[in-house]
């Protein structure tokens, strides 16, 4: 994509040659766009798939990857936000063209780290096998010849001679299949992961590849692409940052959390400090209550403790003044010298309510922060429970919560299997007595609205999503309690004027 | 063959690189057609010289370069390395991190030495008639795998020297293939699993995959003589508790009585195979039949790789025609036709053919004109040992290697319309 100084202009395309420049709803993105767009639509473009990438990422921490429910909901959040995700939908030139665009806006944004080029690998492969999943089998051939992939499928004929031995190499087959797979035939090099490990059939330097496994195949061919193109466009990227038109946007990408910050303090002070026991094993999610009770036990939290419990409070609600309050008093109570805590804690807390410092509001670590980053050592209590906790404690811990034996072993395999924010929504359910807690998981605060809203019996909702101002699409696809309602709110209350950017990405602390 | 002394190998190593080693062939081989530029010359050798000495990076202008320098240095060892972004001689000029090993043949080492559990006859260097079958057996399950799943044309086989196989595999497109496809391959010929603490190194699934199904069929052609017979694997008490330490416990009780009844392992074989046909599998699902059976006799002979040697580009490994220099044996290729038939103690020493060609010279009328060139006396000398069976078979694999580049040539040219 060329950056020139001059203005932008809207180029479009006529009729045919729409249809010609995206003939699947999936791509490799192997050419960048040529055309020019307005910074608004660039600006757009860009927040729309962030979000989007977001969103495969909760989903896939909060599903497994695959099943019905993780496919429907990204299916509907592709169509919220209007980008291709089905064959044989009428009218598909305008979201493959928004995908394609606003996928190499995101190249230059993501390439700039490690970590961030892996996060975006990592999406966008998620996204091409969800996409890959739903191609019909006709057009599956076409998609590979056209992204220039050398995978061809073998004739009838030649299916029945190797029968036997495609069979006995694949670990997924039994006779009658065979029939109606489709087998690629592929050089062998090309299916390193499948050979290695004798899970394929060879023959000649070539292996013989069902489909299943072709997928694993052509998202390795994806990841290393991607890899290479990234690194190439982390070269060219001083040139694209000296254009002060771009550079606040694309250091503002990478650092966004979309979703709901739970930061605004509608709810402010209606909670009292006496009720904080109560609620945290009412309505705190296990992370929170276990720091709880260990501030209350030892009468002091270390550094990362007090950042996610301290701003968890905050976000439910309480004040200033309260917070100050709440943790001299404990730390009092571990002799800990009233003056030491003014000079040294107090500071801290006030600088988390935005009252020091830079003044910036900090917002409530969300789960994906929690899990993913600063993870606990030796004497610390913060992180989560699911993730970081050895499976023996955890299940003490949910025993000692007084979770039915059957919940705790259900609750252990979702946590055995990296499924983190489901097995803590079934510890929801098991603590409010409910069969589905009816929400996606993705913030520790979100917990507690959702506690008191069931036990409040639904008037006292502490936490209202934004609504939005626009028309939802389609409400039979969305459940409206979904975090991704959050999503939808903040896109229709964007105004595109690059000074005010800061507003609409609440930065995490 | 008589003895060899290795005191005299400076001397019968002078004689050899003068007169006996096939420097054009060899050069032939390395310089594959001249089709790249320079690459001959950016080859890395390594020499061994006497009292240990070893040299690395070294490379060649041209085949008389390469003869000049071997009949210089008299290396006791050669070895062959990677082709280089730069002549390997000049590496220190390079700037650092810009000298890359960029292509090399894939290849595989076979050592006896990984066979001391479950061979009985020899252990650690020694080898013995008894034994050799297991690098029969090796040679034959590799390269049917190399030719038939992997499509590998160009697939040298050369004797060790002492106590194995060597596979150099040649083709062009093999020659680039990364570390990590090379280490894939070797995974996928492997099925031993386990050091010495592990006893059981064979697990086979219900599904069996036709490199194994194949294997196996190589290996029950030579199963009866090479492990009932010659190894007598059931011999006695200490040999079949070894074998008892691979079947389930369930059945030992049944087998042990069997085996005391039988005279010999060929009887013993036949009670294991029918009891164990009847005993349920290690697996969950109720799996009777032949795996225990097919664990056990690929414990006992299937192939051992050293994952090491084939998987880095740069890793050097002993030449063929190299002199081995403590049994003096020449690393001979061996001749896929006659694969039984190979036997590594009529492979010739390098005493046997000095004397060979003393023995010649002498006899041959010496009124031949002294003029005559170095070169032409060489190319007809080692034909007259017992080397040039072993040259021959060299040769062979030149002409097919020479053949499939014509082939490619004749392809590139006809795309580009080229006549």
């Amino acid at each position: 994509m060329e950056f020139s100084k001059r203005k932008w202009r809207m180029l479009r395309l006529a009729g045919d040659q729409r249809n010609a420049s995206y003939p699947h709803c999936l791509q490799f993105y192997l050419q960048p766009p040529s055309e020019n767009i307005s910074l608004i639509e660039f600006e757009n473009l860009a927040i729309d798939r962030v979000k989007l990438l977001k969103s495969v990422e909760n989903l896939g921490v909060s599903y497994v990857k695959g099943t019905e429910q993780y496919q429907s909901k990204l299916e509907s959040e592709l169509r919220k936000l209007k980008f291709s995700y089905r064959e044989n939908l009428e009218d598909e030139y305008e979201p493959r063209r928004r995908d394609h665009i606003s996928h190499f806006i995101l190249r230059l944004a993501y390439c700039q780290s490690e970590e961030l080029r892996r996060w975006f690998i990592q999406q966008e492969m998620d996204l091409l096998r969800f996409r890959f999943s739903i191609l019909p089998k006709d057009k599956i051939q076409d998609f590979l010849k056209d992204s220039q992939l050398q995978f061809e499928a073998i004739s009838d004929e030649e299916k029945t001679l190797r029968e036997q031995e495609i069979i006995a190499s694949s670990p997924n087959f039994s006779g009658s299949k065979l029939v109606l797979e489709s087998i690629y035939k592929i050089p062998f090099a090309d299916a390193l992961d499948l050979f290695r490990g004798r899970k394929v059939y060879l023959e000649d330097g070539f292996a013989y590849v069902p489909l299943k496994d072709i997928v694993a195949i052509i998202l390795n061919e994806f990841r290393a692409k991607l890899s290479k193109a990234l690194a190439l466009t982390a070269r060219s990227l001083p040139a694209v940052q000296s254009d002060e038109r771009l550079q606040p946007l694309l250091n503002h990408l990478s650092h966004s959390y979309t979703g709901q910050d739970y930061s605004t303090q509608g709810n402010v002070g209606k909670i009292s400090l006496d009720q904080i026991d109560l609620l945290s094993t009412k309505s705190f999610p296990p992370c929170m209550r276990q720091l709880h009770k260990a501030l209350r036990e030892n009468h002091h939290l270390r550094h990362g403790g007090r950042m996610q419990y301290g701003l968890f409070l905050k976000g439910i609600g309480l004040t200033l003044e309260q917070a100050l309050q709440f943790w001299k008093q404990e730390f009092i109570k571990g002799k800990m010298d009233p003056d030491k805590f003014d000079k040294g804690y107090s500071y801290n807390i006030r600088h988390s309510f935005g009252k020091e410092g830079k003044r910036t509001d900090y917002t409530p670590f969300s789960c994906l922060k929690i899990i993913l980053s600063n993870p606990p050592s030796q004497g610390d209590y913060h992180g989560c429970p699911f993730r970081h906790s050895d499976p023996e404690l955890l299940k003490q811990k949910l025993q000692s919560y007084k979770i039915s034996p059957g919940g705790i072993s259900q609750i252990l395999d979702l946590a055995k299997g990296t499924h983190y924010q489901v097995a803590c929504q079934k510890y929801f359910e098991m603590i409010h007595n409910v069969d589905d807690c009816g929400f996606s998981l993705n913030h520790p605060n979100q917990f507690f609205c959702e506690s008191q809203r069931i036990l409040n019996g639904g008037k006292d909702i502490k936490k209202e999503p934004i609504q939005p101002e626009t028309p939802q699409p389609k409400p039979s696809i969305q459940k409206t309690k979904d975090a991704s309602s959050a999503l939808a709110s903040l896109n229709s209350s964007l105004e595109m004027d690059m000074e005010g950017l800061e507003d609409y990405f609440s930065e995490d602390s | 063959m008589e003895t060899f002394d290795p005191t005299e190998l400076p001397e019968l190593l002078k004689l050899y690189y003068r007169r006996l080693f096939p420097y054009s062939q060899y050069y032939r081989w390395l310089n594959y057609g001249g089709v790249i530029k320079n690459y001959f010359q950016h080859r890395e050798f390594s020499f061994t010289l006497k009292d240990d000495i070893y040299i690395r990076y070294q490379s060649f202008n041209n085949q008389s370069d390469l003869e000049k320098e071997m009949q210089k240095m008299n290396p006791y060892k050669i070895d062959i390395g990677a082709v280089y972004s730069h002549r390997p001689n000049q590496h220190n000029t390079v700037k650092l991190g810009a000298f890359q090993a960029q292509e090399k043949e894939l290849v595989f080492d076979i050592d006896m030495t990984d066979y001391d559990d479950v061979r009985r006859c020899c252990s650690s260097a020694d080898i013995c008639p008894k034994c050799w079958t297991l690098m029969t057996m090796a040679i034959r399950i590799i390269d049917r795998a190399l030719k038939e799943d992997f499509g590998f044309k160009h697939r040298l086989w050369v004797y060790s020297g002492r106590r194995g196989v060597h596979c150099w595999v040649c083709d062009e497109s093999v020659r680039k293939l990364s570390s990590a496809v090379r280490s894939g391959i070797v995974e996928y010929l492997s099925l031993i699993k386990g050091g010495q603490d592990v006893k059981k190194k064979v697990h086979l699934s219900e599904k069996i995959h036709p490199f194994i199904r194949k294997s196996i069929n190589i290996i029950k052609k030579y199963f009866e003589e090479y492990a009932l017979v010659n190894q007598d694997i059931l011999k006695n008490k200490e040999s079949w508790d070894k074998i008892l330490a691979l079947v389930p416990e369930t059945i030992h009780d049944e087998l042990q009585q069997g085996f005391q009844k039988s005279q010999n392992s060929l009887q013993r074989w036949e009670h294991l195979k029918k009891v164990a046909s009847r005993c349920q599998n290690n697996i969950k699902n109720d799996k009777y039949g032949p795996w225990l059976e097919w664990e056990i006799m690929l414990q006992y002979c299937f192939p051992r790789l050293d994952i090491n040697v084939s998987k880095g580009i740069n890793h050097l490994l002993k030449s063929p025609f190299s002199v081995h220099p403590k049994t003096g044996r020449i690393s001979v290729p061996i001749d896929l036709q006659k694969v039984d038939q190979f036997d590594p103690f009529t492979v010739p020493t390098i005493s046997f053919i000095c004397r060979e060609l003393d023995a010649i010279s002498t006899n041959e009328e010496e009124k031949e004109n002294e003029a005559e060139s170095d070169v032409k006396h060489r190319t007809r000398d080692y034909k007259k040992t017992s080397l040039a069976p072993y040259v021959k078979v060299f040769e062979h694999f030149l002409e097919n290697l020479d053949k499939s580049r014509k082939g490619e040539l004749l392809k590139k040219s006809d795309l580009q319309k080229d006549f």
